[in-house]
């Protein structure tokens, strides 16, 4: 029970993470990334290579899936937000469609489409075996996943609420034109916004790359798809109800499986984000009224 | 000119493309080809009731592949287990469809625009989902195999040529009711909702209910979609309903242009015949219809027929209301003749 529950949350703390990334995206962009599940693959591929060819260490996979995520962040908002800033949203979502398209395919091109495991020899040097604790065995991997996520989103908290960028950033999300005339450069965080989501994602990538020890290029598609819905189940704008969301829906998740109902596992985010749309589209700690005056 | 004809010369170009469809087995021999003929005509339909939803009310359903997906399954369940002929069996396909479409639209419409987008895609995973674990009524993953061939009123429906011309039959019944539906009040309805919903309140268009007729529609246009696929491929399974299914409709219609009956066809058309023409194109197929979704989005963003220029027109229908509207209305081709 106890050893599912520590299952479930590693699961859901990397949901958490991608759907943070969604959620800041979304707050301060208005605008819907399909994208995010294709930026979290590619992180979990850089992490990966980085293992294979380098030095099986977990730092340095991760500093490098932030700096390309980054990138990569950057670009796409480049292509589907910052041409498109006048045009219905709806052609945002459709150029991420695309590129999320785009880049499963040219992934697969690269890597090829088969699953691709890091070797043991390596992986051993990571693993760092388990532990037993009230007769549960936890491994160092899932602690070590977990202590990433709680720290990453200890880092974002600070930044969002405590520093000067995080200001900017919450002032763009409520109103840029406001923000622009105050002498923010909107384009600047827009894209700065677009790249701290998109480095979440990668290395949330990472976290469950190694963790289940398992790269194809369909990955993210799921995972992407999952962690949106867990976005919109806490709010599509609330950093908190993201991480709650998330939380949830992996141990939820996790508990179908241990009841039996294993073929409902990847049914549960879904049935969580059209229940919350219809009783509650505010999310679980949005108001009603809030939602409906935001409009588009 | 006595009207009969002049409604004849307007129709030139039209009369001239339902006949060259009409002797086009004739010119291509080769049943492969054909069969390709035959997809792009089941896209046509797929695309064209995408376009309803998307071109002529502005809702987007990203998640329109479970609809084709609901009507393949029906109509195969239908027949083989209630033993229905196949146009019963199409028609419950398309009516099934229409049910779920209206289950789904009747609580989201109320939410504003992309909470609706999110629903739909949701809706479409959670059908994949069920399809492929509820391994009693779809068989999973395995899918539905050997799906009787269809045959109406006694047209045993066998040859590929019998398929061409039953998907040709379907396509311009759905081009024609499409044309009859988007020319009258509900069209109109359609199309003010979708430049300005606020103002098409203000004058008395209930915008939730024309919303969730269009969403019902284009689902049935869907289920018919699905409901031909599985006759004619005879075996269904969860993989061709996925939400890349959805995603290339949407590359087909950004490709061909949105709010317009021509464009979803040459859309459909084009994303078809590039990769198999191109035959070392076949591994990059996705990469072409991503590609084709960036691309046009960025640079020409209403597609290649876009606007309403080339919207379909039969005359001989059109001609008395025409009369009736104030010329130069921005939504009527120019009368012609």
């Amino acid at each position: 029970m106890f050893e599912q529950l520590i299952n479930g949350l590693t699961q859901g703390s990397v949901y958490a993470l991608l759907a943070l990334g969604f959620t800041l995206i979304f707050g301060t962009l208005r605008m819907v990334t399909f994208a995010h599940g294709e930026i979290y693959m590619i992180g979990a591929y850089v992490g990966f290579e980085m293992i294979r060819l380098f030095a099986p260490s977990f730092v340095l996979a991760i500093m490098a899936a932030l700096v390309i995520t980054a990138i990569l962040g950057v670009v796409v908002e480049i292509l589907a937000f910052h041409f498109l800033r006048d045009a219905p949203h709806v052609t945002s979502l459709l150029v991420t469609i695309g590129i999320s398209i785009l880049l499963i395919n040219l992934t697969q091109l690269i890597w090829g489409p088969e699953t691709k495991s890091i070797p043991y020899a390596l992986l051993d040097k990571l693993d760092y075996g388990e532990f037993e604790v009230w007769g549960v065995y936890i491994t160092y991997l899932q602690i070590a996943v977990l202590t990433v996520t709680v720290l990453l989103m200890a880092f974002l908290y600070l930044l969002i609420n405590r520093t000067k960028l995080g200001m900017v950033i919450r002032a763009t999300a409520q109103d840029y034109e406001a923000a622009y005339a105050m002498g923010v450069n909107v384009n600047v965080v827009f894209s700065t916004a677009f790249a701290i989501g998109s480095m979440l994602g990668g290395v949330a990538g990472v976290l469950i790359g190694v963790y289940y020890n398992l790269f194809y290029p369909t990955m993210g598609q799921l995972y992407g798809l999952k962690a949106f819905s867990a976005s919109v189940v806490g709010g599509l704008m609330s950093l908190p109800g993201s991480v709650v969301a998330g939380l949830l829906i992996g141990v939820v998740e996790t508990f179908a499986v241990e009841l039996g109902a294993s073929s409902m596992r990847h049914m549960v985010s879904f049935l969580f984000m059209i229940l919350i749309l219809l009783i509650r589209p505010g999310g679980l700690f949005g108001g009603r009224e809030l939602i409906q005056a935001r409009g588009d | 000119m006595p009207t009969f004809i002049r409604t004849l010369l307007a129709n030139l170009p039209h009369i001239a493309l339902l006949a060259l469809a009409l002797i086009l087995p004739a010119i291509i021999k080769n049943q492969y080809h054909l069969q390709v003929v035959i997809f792009i005509g089941i896209y046509a339909i797929l695309v064209l009731s995408l376009n309803l939803l998307n071109g002529y009310v502005g809702l987007l359903s990203i998640g329109h592949a479970a609809f084709y997906g609901i009507g393949a399954y029906a109509s195969a369940k239908l027949m083989m287990e209630a033993g229905l002929n196949f146009p019963l069996a199409m028609s419950g396909a398309g009516l099934i469809s229409a049910g779920f479409g209206y289950l789904l639209a009747k609580p989201t419409l109320k939410l504003s625009g992309i909470y609706l987008t999110l629903a739909t895609l949701g809706f479409n995973m959670i059908l994949f989902l069920v399809l492929q674990s509820w391994m009693r009524f779809t068989n999973g993953p395995l899918g539905i195999m050997s799906i009787p061939a269809p045959s109406v009123f006694g047209w045993e429906i066998t040859e590929k040529v019998d398929y061409y011309y039953l998907i040709l039959f379907l396509v311009v019944m759905t081009l024609f009711s499409m044309q009859r539906l988007l020319k009258c009040r509900f069209g109109r309805a359609l199309l003010a909702i979708r430049e300005d919903q606020l103002a098409a309140e203000a004058m008395g268009v209930h915008a939730a209910r024309y919303k969730t007729q269009a969403f019902v529609l284009a689902a049935f246009y869907a289920g018919i979609a699905g409901s031909f696929y599985a006759h004619f491929v005879k075996f269904i399974s969860p993989d061709s309903f996925y939400i890349n299914e959805s995603f290339i409709l949407l590359a087909m219609l950004a490709l061909g242009g949105q709010g317009n009956l021509i464009g979803p066809v040459v859309g459909a058309a084009i994303l078809i015949l590039v990769p198999e023409i191109f035959r070392s194109l076949q591994e990059y197929r996705m990469i072409v219809y991503g590609s084709v979704l960036v691309i046009m989005m960025l640079v020409r963003r209403q597609g290649l027929l876009g606007g309403k220029a080339y919207s379909l027109r039969l005359s001989y229908f059109d001609k008395k209301k025409e009369k009736e509207y104030i010329r130069g209305d921005k939504f009527l081709p120019e009368e012609q003749g």
